[in-house]
């Protein structure tokens, strides 16, 4: 947390004027008390009555004065605080796009997501709450203090029982409360869980007539968190009225030992009214800072993950000296390529060689696991090899630009990302420079322009963050088309067309033929059509190179293509 | 500071109600209003009905406990007043005693001196001053005095005789009023503090404040359990009611959408119920309360406290109509860079390879600007609620003190009303406030609640039929009659549907995406109505089978692998009931993952994770298929089930399947159509209805669409000239 502050050091100066305007605002709180006390000792005691009217509009002053100090307290620690928030998130964010696959496998998607969002929202809102109360609670409590011991000594003895003991109650219910406060976290997870599944899996559960057991399970949940409320409930309706009593009691016990001490001539009677009051700021602000126990945990907890965050540094940067791959085009080769997934026992690529080079098409089969996608993760150095070397157009992938690198590949994921956005927009996301024809040409050999032409406002459709209202074949076409766009030098399909029917796979692997003619290209495919036609193909077998050729070569050499074959042909389509 | 002052006195006297969140939390912000107020305020408190004796017993119990603390300050400014009274008293007292003493000694220097002049002085002073000065060196020594009767009687005389003094140095300069009052408090205290009748105060007040927080901790500690026993049934509620919807109910919503009204909206319910509506009781009897008090003591200074409440107010709706309109524009800001930031780290690998990180960065930037802007203001805007009502809490203070001070000199009010009244108004603020957040937070509420009865008001599916039949030994034929079906109304989906299945007998569906595969299997095993037509299996219509009875004919396998947070054993033994150890690993052998699952470090013990990610997407397919295995049923769906198995083990599998599918009736859809190749009756779909029916070699030899679609696999690049 104290870390994150120090991204606070543009508003240095903001913060030092935020301390004394609460310094002053708490003065002025504090100061109103002793005004009254002078009424009362000098003024109606006394009976003078222009005293009273004196003091009256000296306190209007004051309390003004207070306000204003407020106000521009708040200004100034609002745009400090969320200039913290949006300091963090853009270095958070910066950072993430920084990243390569390596840590985001590591960290995961979903906890980067939290962590640049709400993780962020929170530092930002306890800043401005420390900034707002924090800092006035023990500047209350410590002047309170202070202003209490000056009108008398031996009253403020009252606090040394007093604060102790308000102290004490705090802590053992802190002690008491927490473990329950976390566990209901747990608790609310856990419905939240069974919920979920519930809702995930509501074709499973109801297909194997288990909806009573689920039932049950909830029934369990629910009891359990309803419990756990309760618990935490009870003690809670316990805290406020014990402090409360050791409030009152402390402000009992103060007038009872002040009137002996006005009895014996020690203090004033107007002195007693604002020491009274003075008991319930110090009081007050006791309760403040014991609310810091509770917020700054859990701050903390998003601080340390903000921390991670900021600390991973990426494992793939640009060389020192970069080489550019400027005289070959289409060139791909690797040697004695092994890698391991980070933490894996077992290399996922031992011993990779091959070489493709322009106008080919390499197609890499194998089982679930073999490592294809892996294979060609390495192309545009989404992660680095262990050992061997990965060379594009004659350089170590290492060697050259990430942007120069990537900018000669087209990627087509075996997972389909889009983007919110129009079609055109998706598809222009290749190439930002393409032309309106340039789209409409890779929409139409990517087929995917029967569907765009069938919406009703073709290109500018606009897709939903995740595409999630089109289907997973048109979003597989686009993001066929967005590579087909940016006419790259070498192209890689990671089974990319698993999600569209043999006819138009057939179709379109027809119409790619011509467009990616003169380019490298690569693709990963599970059915043995896809790949039959292909000038080599790479039987994986468990990260390691099972055979190399044609179709018509391996059958008769590898033993693995052969049965990848013979399980998807019958015997006389094998002839 | 503003609100620690404002709590500060509010916490230090009205004890009760938990300020959790703080006054003015939600003020600011936008309030989400329900659509029927009434009639779904109406229906929530129908829940807390039978609760309704405790829920008496917290208004009983609030009321009592706000009574003792609304009484204390008024208890406590009678101790403050016998105490300044005898403060004042012994004040004037020894004041006056010391003058007496000082002016017999003059007086007798004086005379001392007159009589060494002789005549000269007499002649000079009236008959009356000496009259006077006879009297006060007749009068008794103040301090040799005990009666307070007395005292007060040698007070009364000495001033009366020191008016008549010309020339006496130490004159009162006092009014009347405060002459009497004086005299009063030293009749009633002969100048002494009355510790006995103070001491007598502190006790009512211990007990008084004790009382207080026994009661207000009751009421808390019933209250929480009335608070979530009725979310308890509301949850419970919602999660039977779930199972009888229609699936139609759940395809058509996001689950995140389900699930935030069971979980958060039920959860803001019962933070209202739990808090909220104490406070809401406290805090009306402490304005009631409060009032009663002030008008006690002081009607006018009560009416000056309320001249504040306008300016509470003003300033409220000031402050919330400027700070809504930049919590909204905060909202919308927060709202695209969360959609950004989950783009672009879900697509990290595409924006990767297309090198857009600085358009992705620029982007964020941007929303980032535009969040900061709307933000501070917003936090800014609300911030400024607390000093503002805080200036109005201080100028109450103000007023009170100038106005009262002016009175007690006056003789009008004693110092110990004022005292009172300063805690009175000052804690007077707080529920005011309060109540009119929760106003705000009661409505949000009630809009939460709302929405969770609108799940609750959903059409139920079609219960199942009383004299439900049961097929005692199914031997699984299959009968579609005229089936006819849509999703929606207007876009027909099946028309005319017939096939009719024999036992044991397999039946491939396939079709491009989107052509009506998987609805077969949502009207078979009836998770969706037909809407014409009928369905049979073994000559039974299946609305006339309970719904779990037809389903547990089935065993399915989806492409989506659906399996929950728990061990291995407990995924695969979800497909029977009952299953023992022996039949669940027999069944893992059959489907293949018996293998995969002995080199996990766990075995069968492992836990899958909540998204299941410690595992591969084929290997939750052969544990899904395991599971069906398992449940041994006499009709199986395979509904895309090995489309993330890689083929060979895919032809493990469908050999294992083989075995199983013998005597079953089973319903095949795949993409690979080398999976259906031996299919008795192979359904080719498109658009929702059956374009052609018949065994693999009859449609090749057709030369249709599945023809088309078979030979395309193997043909590749050369389909163009013949494609449809």
């Amino acid at each position: 947390m104290i870390r994150l502050f120090k991204f606070l050091k543009p508003f240095k100066v903001f913060i030092a004027c935020v301390l004394v305007l609460v310094f002053f605002q708490t003065l002025a709180d504090l100061y109103l008390p002793t005004l009254m006390s002078d009424i009362v000792d000098k003024g109606i005691m006394k009976g003078d009555t222009n005293y009273i009217w004196k003091m009256g509009g000296f306190m209007l002053l004051i309390a003004a004065g207070g306000t204003i100090c407020a106000i521009i307290a708040t200004f100034l620690s609002s745009k400090a605080a969320m200039g913290l928030g949006t300091i963090l998130r853009s270095k958070v964010f910066n950072r993430v796009e920084s990243y390569s696959l390596h840590e985001f496998d590591k960290l995961g998607t979903s906890t980067l997501i939290t962590r640049t969002t709400n993780d962020i929202t929170q530092i930002q809102t306890v800043t401005m709450i420390i900034m707002r109360m924090m800092v006035s609670a023990p500047m209350m409590a410590i002047g309170g203090i202070v202003l209490a011991f000056l009108k008398d000594k031996y009253l403020t003895l009252v606090f040394a029982v007093a604060i102790p003991v308000l102290a004490g109650a705090i802590t053992l219910l802190a002690i008491k409360g927490m473990p329950l406060f976390k566990l209901m976290q747990v608790k609310l997870d856990k419905i939240n869980l069974v919920l979920r599944e519930n809702l995930t899996g509501i074709r499973v559960v109801r297909a194997f007539n288990r909806i009573d057991h689920e039932q049950a399970r909830f029934e369990e949940a629910n009891i359990d968190l309803t419990n756990n409320y309760i618990k935490v409930n009870r003690i809670m309706a316990f805290l406020m009225p014990a402090l409360m009593l050791i409030m009152n009691i402390t402000s009992v016990a103060i007038l009872w030992f002040g009137s002996l001490r006005i009895d014996n001539g020690d203090m004033q009677m107007g002195a007693l009214i604002a020491f009274t009051q003075y008991a319930m700021q110090i009081m007050y602000s006791m309760l403040m800072v014991s609310m810091m126990f509770i917020m700054v945990p859990r701050a903390q907890a998003a601080a340390v993950r903000i921390n991670e965050v900021l600390d991973t540094t990426p494992g793939i940067s640009d060389a020192a000296e970069i080489k550019e791959a400027n005289e070959k085009r289409g060139f791909l080769e690797f040697k004695n390529v092994t890698f391991s997934y980070h933490g894996a026992e077992q290399p996922a690529l031992s011993n990779i060689t091959f070489s493709a080079k322009p106008g080919e098409v390499t197609a890499i089969i194998g089982g679930t696991g073999s490592g294809k996608s892996t294979l060609v993760n390495l192309i545009p150095r989404f992660y680095d090899v262990d050992s061997g070397s990965v060379l594009v157009d004659g350089v170590d992938v290492r060697e050259m630009l990430q942007e120069a690198l990537r900018s000669k590949i087209g990627f087509v994921p075996q997972k389909a990302v889009l983007f919110s956005g129009t079609i055109a927009h998706n598809i222009r996301y290749g190439k930002v420079e393409a032309t309106d024809e340039e789209i409409r040409h890779a929409a139409e050999v990517a087929q995917a322009k029967e569907f765009i032409s069938e919406m009703s406002s073709g290109f500018e459709h606009e897709i939903a963050q995740g595409g999630i209202n089109i289907s997973g074949g048109q979003k597989q076409r686009l993001s066929i088309a967005r590579v087909l766009v940016r006419k790259p030098e070498i192209y890689i399909f990671d089974d990319s067309f698993s999600a569209l029917d043999f006819k138009t796979d057939a179709k379109l692997r027809a119409a790619l033929k011509n467009e990616t003619a003169d380019a490298t290209v690569l693709i990963v495919a599970q059915r043995v059509g896809t790949v039959m036609d292909a000038d080599r193909i790479i039987v994986l077998d468990e990260g390691q190179i099972a055979g190399m050729g044609t179709h018509r070569e391996l059958l008769n050499s590898c033993e693995v293509y052969r049965e990848i074959v013979s399980s998807q042909l019958s015997e006389e389509e094998l002839a | 500071m503003s609100e620690a002052r404002r709590d500060n006195t509010s916490m230090g006297r009205q004890g009760g109600g938990l300020h959790r969140g703080g006054p003015g939390g939600a003020l600011g912000r936008p309030v989400e209003k329900a659509k029927d107020f009434k009639k779904t305020l109406k229906r929530l408190l129908g829940y807390l009905k039978p609760y309704k004796v405790n829920l008496i017993v917290v208004l009983i119990f609030a009321i009592v406990g706000m009574g003792f603390t609304i009484a204390a300050p008024k208890i406590s400014g009678k101790a403050m007043n016998k105490l300044a009274d005898g403060y004042k008293a012994g004040m004037v007292l020894n004041q006056i005693s010391e003058q007496q003493k000082s002016m017999q000694q003059q007086i007798k220097l004086q005379m001392q001196k007159s009589q060494q002049l002789k005549g000269n002085a007499q002649a000079q002073q009236n008959p009356e001053t000496i009259k006077a000065i006879q009297e006060i060196m007749t009068l008794p020594q103040l301090d040799k005095v005990e009666d307070p009767q007395q005292k007060a009687e040698i007070v009364k005389k000495f001033i009366d005789l020191g008016k008549k003094m010309p020339d006496s140095q130490q004159k009162m300069n006092m009014s009347q009023e405060q002459i009497d009052d004086i005299l009063r408090a030293i009749k009633e205290t002969g100048g002494k503090i009355d510790f006995t009748f103070i001491g007598h105060i502190m006790i009512v007040l211990l007990g008084f404040y004790l009382l207080s927080s026994v009661f207000t901790f009751t009421m808390q500690f019933v209250m929480s359990t009335v608070a979530q026993r009725t979310v308890y049934s509301m949850r419970k509620d919602v999660d039977s009611k779930l199972p009888k919807l229609p699936l139609k109910y759940f395809d058509s919503r996001t689950h995140g959408e389900i699930l935030s009204r069971v979980t958060n909206d039920i959860d803001t319910i019962s933070t209202t119920l739990q808090q909220s509506l104490t406070q809401l009781i406290t805090s009306i009897v402490q304005i009631v309360g409060y009032i009663i008090m002030m008008l006690t003591i002081s009607p006018i200074l009560t009416l000056i406290v309320l001249a504040t409440l306008p300016l509470y107010i003003f300033s409220t709706v000031f402050v919330a109509k400027r700070s809504q309109k930049y919590f909204a524009a905060q909202q919308k800001e927060l709202g695209q860079l969360s959609g950004h930031v989950e783009e672009m780290y879900t697509g990290h690998k595409i924006v990767k390879a297309f090198g857009h990180e600085k358009e992705s960065i620029e982007k964020f930037s941007a929303i980032n600007d535009r969040l900061h802007e709307a933000g501070w203001k917003a936090q800014f805007v609300s911030g400024i609620m607390f000093p503002l009502m805080n200036f109005v809490s201080n100028l109450g203070y103000v007023l009170i003190s100038v106005v009262g001070g002016l009175w007690v000199t006056k003789n009008r009010l004693q110092i110990g009303d004022i005292t009172a009244f300063i805690q009175y108004s000052r804690s007077f603020t707080m529920p005011i406030v309060q109540t009119a957040n929760i106003a705000n937070i009661i409505q949000s509420t009630v809009a939460c609640a709302e929405r969770v009865f609108e799940v609750l008001d959903e059409p139920e599916e079609i219960p199942d039929s009383p004299n439900a039949k049961v097929i005692e030994y199914p031997k699984g034929e299959v009968k579609f009659e005229n089936v006819k079906f849509s999703y929606k109304e207007s876009e027909p989906l099946i028309e005319d549907m017939s096939i009719d299945v024999k036992q044991g007998h397999t039946i491939a569906i396939v079709g491009p995406t989107g052509a009506g595969k998987t609805t077969l299997v949502n009207l078979l095993m009836r998770f969706y109505e037909i809407g014409g037509g009928k369905i049979t299996i073994d000559g039974v219509d299946i609305r006339d089978i309970k719904r779990g009875d037809l389903r547990s004919m089935f065993g399915m396998v989806l492409q989506d692998t659906w399996l929950f947070n728990g061990t291995i054993r407990d995924n695969i033994a979800y497909g029977r009931e009952g299953a023992t150890e022996e039949e669940i690993i027999r069944a893992a052998k059959a489907a293949h993952a018996d293998h995969f699952i002995r080199t996990l470090p766990d075995g069968y013990n492992t836990i899958l994770n909540e998204e299941a990610t410690n595992i591969s997407q084929g290997q939750k397919q052969l544990l899904t298929i395991a599971r069906a295995i398992l449940a041994d049923p006499t009709i199986l769906i395979l509904d895309e089930a090995t489309s993330s198995v890689d083929t060979r083990t895919e032809v493990l599998i469908q050999k294992a399947m083989a075995n199983l599918m013998k005597d079953r009736t089973s319903f095949v859809i795949a993409h690979r159509l080398s999976t259906i190749r031996d299919a008795e009756l192979i359904l080719v779909m498109n658009h929702g209805s059956i374009i052609e029916m018949g065994n693999h070699k009859e449609l090749l030899a057709k030369g249709g669409f599945y023809a088309d679609l078979y030979n395309s696999q193997f043909t590749g690049a050369n389909l163009e000239s013949s494609a449809v």
